[in-house]
């Protein structure tokens, strides 16, 4: 297995998501009734840069996972394109085995994401023997991926996972995504099951995987100062959609949409001086089996207007790598905030 | 690269591990089976059973098809009849032991033949899921629908009577029972992170069956079939009392209670002696397969 060559140059994204849609059919009940969808994820546009780590926040139910299994085409989008390097997946050009060993996946529940059957290093050296290297190579590759994620292999090849804790055995997914040399990881809640102590350390090791191998990251999780720890860029979720899009710290420092001030706000902060001012959100998120009209956050938004229940907002682009949907910030849109501010919020970009 | 990564934080995972050797899953399996006493017994009652069904004819002190106009239906504790005598006057220890043999075999060879069959059928149901998984099991769901007495029952008289056709339609009345206990496991298998995981390498579904789900869905569905065997031999049994199975002069324990039944008011205890070999036979393989589920059911 020769490593993989970049094929547009740095400047093309090596993701390129568009309008990607995921409905999940509801049974109908025996009279034909029913029979709606889950509108999982509804419409997502976003690219991932060559080398960069992207955030991916929401609250749960948002649609995280779903995008992930749908980026891993592990689930059949109901529509849209996952484009990896200017290359279609699943067209000719890159075959989905082809795509599978480029792109990897760790799992949030460490326990489940290793068969309790297989030993450590058969569970890593797995995928490379799908793709044809001798299992003797798999094997060595196992065990050197092992010393690299920080397990002596003397001490842990031979193991089952449940002989492992939930650090190491994080570890050892880690490995197994490693293993097919890949270009990009989606870490689904990778590190969110994990003690906060055992988290800092698994997150110290993929940012340093990450500068060894050249990666990409996805980084998915509902945990606010992980993802602002580790991301470039971060994309903000709720029902579905993607509320904002923008540079770590900008978005950090300066949200555009509601969701994400009152997001943010709802981070518990360790300055006395600093506590929570905002309404953090109320209630549940509503059900995306029949989402609100208009902007899908209006019911339960601070900021909203009477036009925010019938006009679905745009994405507009605030800023060099900066996108948001809010009719606050579409100019002419007929929301009172948006009328005082004619030309779109201007942004550095960070 | 190695030294940036000691000088790391990242690089130590210091957890103490056990001293000894990691054990495979069978091998803990056995070490939890060995700590239950119930069970041992039930399996060492199994194991004397397969003894006396190897071993059985040079084990029996008399002839089992040696009939004797004279010595019909003597009691239990007859001289030279340590466990009477039939009502053609043959040794009933003799023909107990004999049968054993006839007996465990139709009893344990069609859930052998239905558990790799169900298995297969199963699998492929579970792992398919969708349309795939509609179809195969609301086929196997219409035999499931008959009592199993019935379905066998049926089955062999229409295959005819016969050994080998009672074992046939017996197999048919387990696949059923087998497959869905494969597919129900296999579904839960199937959407487990780790299948997930494999998919996501680009692993074909053959080989994902193979290397991930087998291992993990063999360990239920054997205990499932361990317990079937029980029901096999009784349902065996009852082919032969029918007359749709075994044939008279043999020794096999369903048959034996059947040509017996007649002298139940004459010697009821003798008459009782091959129901009471079925009863220690099924009642150890339903413990055995009970100790085996609890000790396979223990995680970690």
């Amino acid at each position: 297995m020769d490593t993989l060559e970049d094929i547009g140059g740095p400047a093309q994204p090596l993701l390129t998501i568009k309008g990607l849609v995921k409905h999940f059919p509801l049974k109908k009940d025996p009279l034909g009734r029913g029979g709606g969808v889950v509108r999982a994820v509804d419409g997502v546009d976003f690219e991932v840069l060559k080398g960069e780590t992207l955030g991916v926040v929401g609250e749960s139910g948002c649609g995280k996972s779903t995008t992930a299994r749908l980026l891993m085409q592990l689930i059949e989008p109901t529509r849209g394109e996952v484009v990896f390097d200017g290359r279609e997946v699943g067209s000719r050009d890159l075959p989905l085995k082809e795509f599978r060993r480029q792109v990897q996946m760790v799992f949030q529940d460490s326990y489940a994401s290793l068969n309790p059957r297989l030993t450590i290093e058969d569970s890593i050296a797995f995928g490379p023997q799908v793709h044809g290297v001798p299992r003797r190579d798999s094997v060595a590759r196992a065990r050197d991926l092992l010393g690299r994620v920080g397990l002596s292999p003397q001490r842990f090849a031979e193991r089952y996972p449940h002989e492992l804790s939930g650090g190491q055995r994080q570890r050892v997914n880690i490995a197994r995504a490693l293993a097919l040399q890949p270009r990009m990881v989606i870490l689904d809640e990778a590190v969110s099951a994990l003690d906060k102590s055992v988290e800092a350390q698994v997150i110290n090791l993929l940012l340093d995987l990450k500068a060894e191998f050249g990666l990409t990251y996805v980084f998915i999780s509902h945990d606010l100062n992980v993802v602002r720890y580790v991301s470039d860029r971060v994309m903000v979720m709720y029902l579905g959609q993607v509320a904002e899009i923008g540079p770590a710290d900008a978005l950090y420092e300066a949200p555009a949409h509601p969701y994400t001030r009152a997001l943010l706000s709802s981070m518990p902060s360790m300055d006395p001086d600093n506590r929570t001012e905002e309404a953090a959100l109320a209630g549940d998120p509503p059900n995306p089996i029949n989402p609100p009209s208009g902007c899908r956050f209006h019911p339960r938004c601070a900021l909203a207007a009477p036009v925010c229940s019938r006009v679905v907002p745009e994405r507009i682009a605030t800023g060099s790598q900066y996108a948001v949907s809010c009719l606050i910030h579409e100019p002419g849109s007929g929301h009172p905030m948006a009328q005082q501010q004619q030309q779109p919020l201007q942004r550095q970009a960070a | 690269m190695s030294t940036v990564l000691a000088s790391s934080p990242t690089a130590v995972a210091v957890e103490p591990l056990p001293a000894q050797r990691s054990r495979g899953y069978w091998a803990s399996v056995w070490l939890r089976l060995r700590r239950d006493p119930v069970a041992i017994g039930a399996a060492v009652v199994v194991l004397l059973l397969i003894a006396l069904a190897l071993f059985g004819p040079w084990l029996a002190p008399a002839d089992p098809y040696q009939s004797s106009m004279l010595k019909r239906l003597k009691p239990i504790g007859t001289e030279g009849l340590p466990l009477g005598s039939d009502e053609l006057g043959r040794d009933m220890l003799s023909r107990l032991i004999v049968g054993a043999r006839l007996s465990l075999f139709i009893g344990i060879t069609p859930v052998l033949c239905a558990f790799v069959g169900g298995t297969v059928i199963g699998i492929v149901a579970g792992y398919a899921g969708g349309l795939t998984n509609t179809l195969i099991m609301r086929t196997i769901d219409v035999f499931y629908a008959f009592p199993s007495v019935l379905l066998a029952i049926a089955l062999s008289g229409t295959l005819g009577a016969g050994v080998v056709n009672s074992l046939i339609s017996l197999t048919i009345v387990f696949i059923p029972q087998i497959a869905r206990v494969a597919e129900s496991v296999t579904t839960q298998v199937r959407t487990r992170d780790y299948v997930e995981a494999a998919r996501a390498s680009g692993a074909s579904p053959f080989t994902i069956v193979r290397v991930h789900v087998l291992g993990n869905v063999l360990g239920p569905i054997f205990v499932y079939a361990t317990s079937l065997i029980a029901v096999s031999m009784i349902l065996a049994s009852g082919l032969s009392f029918l007359g749709l199975g075994v044939k008279p002069p043999e020794p096999e324990w369903g048959l034996m209670l059947n040509t017996l039944r007649t002298a139940i008011y004459v010697q009821p205890w003798v008459a009782a002696l091959p129901g009471v070999m079925i009863f220690i036979t099924s009642i150890s393989f339903n413990i055995l397969s009970d100790g085996l589920r609890s000790a396979m059911d223990n995680k970690g």
